[in-house]
């Protein structure tokens, strides 16, 4: 009895933590479809006029365009080198490991304003021009470990002996790593992809200050936050951000859950 | 012996990109402002002149030092109620949750983080704000006449925002440790005539501690760095060292200052954390 009761209690808490995680983003679609241009109580009308202003926005469109190719380069990049460094990790054990690994890993808890600040000044000092592409190496640097997090996971669940197996039919390392491994590990390399595009596309300190004069959605919503008239275009677009990464991130669990089942591991575990 | 300097070698050699990556981009960078610290700053120039004199103004000036208490305070606040708020969660996940149910639950607690920073930063300033939804719902409610001053655009809806913003980085490596604590344990506990709040004291929680030492710095090092929810919610009035870190190197363009700013923070953030963990050491020699 006292068991159920303490489930119950630390059940309601849960339920109650959730709501306040969950909070800001229960008030975009309110406010998004509210007519009225002030972001307050009481709401107005039910209107479609935001999402309307946002399609035809042409500055809004470039920001999309250089996000999504940022994105799509940064999570290529973040997830081509993660590959690297956790098949070294988990396979090999050589002098140094834990040391190169731990750096690697660095930016995952270093604040993200000390890598844009000191990737600007040497940019600035080497007198490097800004653009889409310093962002995109700024973005495969933050990417890069949470692309070895999830691909640890894959790679470490790896039976070795399959590998030993090819090696011993006759396959070359390489032949043995794309025939055996390879297909072992995609859920993790689809996963890890679409984390980083999550990671890139949302970020905004580094592209704020890499990007030079070239919009990206992060940049362009924080450079509307400040005129009122824009807020509802804003909380347009977030909606429509918050339903695609919803999207990618249930497609990326899916993966890592069926790399998961595929590698016989338990389907426990979240996405880091 | 053979066998192992092959190993090592095809270990480096594959690690080689990735590391030779974050040395150009990362360690590279961080060398630079680490000797731009030492230098002297010119009109629209940096001259090559070896001085403390940046470390010296960091040290001295009041303002500095505001800001930088702010920042330390604003983020150990925030350390603390993100993992005194997160541990019941995790501790729900891992211990009641249904197993086949726990993933599900993961997946609903990460799913806000990975959304528009920017915009659940600039929605809480909506909510808590003066006509926000906090206030005017307790107002049209009855319940207050006034609209609450506390929670407006201040260090307490600084704290706010960034518990919110953390949960998840809390949360996660606590459910890890919890996961791994061996159930037999508990009851052995119980079998010995423990309460179960004892039990969860003398037990459950110094094997959890791991996790939660590794929750604080996860939420602690990222925190005191923060640039945009001071800039956001505070309108730039209550700047945290991140902010002033960019006013100096870019508004100000006084490159040395800026990085013996940032460099003084990380090493603080640095003392900080180690002091900590070797504070703690004794919940992680548990584990091994």
């Amino acid at each position: 009895m006292s068991n159920h009761s303490k489930g119950r209690g630390l059940q309601a808490y849960a339920v109650l933590y959730l709501l306040f995680l969950y909070a800001p983003i229960l008030l975009l679609p309110i406010f998004a479809f509210n007519s009225g241009t002030i972001i307050a109580f009481p709401l107005q009308g039910f209107t479609t006029e935001w999402f309307a202003q946002m399609w035809g926005n042409a500055t809004l469109r470039r920001a999309l365009t250089n996000s999504l190719t940022i994105a799509v380069s940064a999570s290529v990049l973040a997830t081509c080198l993660g590959v690297f460094a956790t098949r070294a990790s988990t396979r090999f054990s050589f002098p140094g490991r834990g040391g190169m690994m731990g750096f690697i890993m660095l930016p995952m808890v270093l604040p993200e304003i000390i890598v844009a600040m000191s990737l600007l000044v040497v940019l600035l000092g080497m007198g490097v021009q800004l653009s889409l592409l310093t962002v995109i190496l700024g973005h495969a640097l933050i990417c890069m470990p949470y692309a070895i997090a999830i691909l640890s996971t894959a790679f470490s669940s790896l039976d070795r002996s399959l590998e030993e197996a090819a090696f011993d039919l006759g396959e070359t390392k390489w032949g043995a790593f794309r025939l055996i491994t390879l297909p072992l590990v995609m859920p993790g390399i689809i996963s890890s992809l679409l984390i980083s595009f999550t990671i890139s596309l949302d970020e905004f300190i580094i592209a704020f200050f890499l990007a030079g004069n070239e919009p990206t959605l992060p940049t362009y919503i924080f450079s509307q936050l400040r005129f009122p008239r824009s807020i509802p275009v804003i909380m347009a677009l977030g909606t429509v951000l918050v339903i695609l990464s919803v999207v990618l991130l249930a497609i990326g669990e899916y993966f890592r859950r069926r790399g998961n089942a595929r590698i016989g591991g338990a389907p426990t575990g979240g996405l880091l | 012996m053979a066998r192992f300097d092959a190993e090592a070698r095809a270990g480096l050699s594959l690690i080689a990109p990735p590391f030779l990556y974050a040395l150009v981009i990362l360690a590279a960078p961080l060398l630079t402002i680490l000797a731009y610290s030492f230098l002297t700053d010119g009109y629209l120039e940096i001259i090559r002149d070896f001085t403390w004199d940046n470390y010296v103004q960091v040290m001295t000036d009041p303002i500095v030092r505001v800001v930088m208490t702010r920042s330390l305070i604003v983020a150990m606040v925030v350390t603390a109620v993100t993992v005194v708020l997160a541990f019941p969660v995790a501790y729900y996940v891992s211990f009641v949750v249904r197993p086949e149910r726990k993933s599900l639950w993961l997946f609903l607690i990460t799913i806000p983080f990975w959304t528009s920073y920017l915009i659940r930063v600039f929605l809480w300033k909506v909510i808590l704000g003066y006509n926000g939804v906090v206030n005017s719902s307790l107002t049209g409610l009855g319940i207050i006449d006034e609209p609450l001053t506390f929670i407006l655009y201040n260090v307490n809806s600084i704290v706010i925002t960034l518990a919110h913003a953390y949960a998840p980085f809390a949360i996660l490596p606590i459910f890890v440790t919890l996961e791994k604590i061996d159930r037999s344990l508990l009851e052995a506990g119980r079998d010995l005539g423990e309460s179960r709040a004892m039990t969860f004291w003398r037990v459950t929680l110094p094997l959890a501690m791991p996790g939660v030492l590794a929750a604080v710095l996860i939420v602690f090092i990222p925190t005191i760095g923060d640039y945009v929810t001071p800039e956001v919610i505070g309108g730039g009035k209550i700047p945290m060292i991140a902010n002033m870190i960019q006013v100096q190197m870019l508004a100000l363009d006084n490159r040395p200052l800026g990085s013996a700013l940032a460099v003084t923070a990380m090493l603080i953030v640095a003392v900080i954390s180690v002091t900590f963990l070797f504070l703690n050491r004794r919940f992680l020699k548990v584990r091994q």
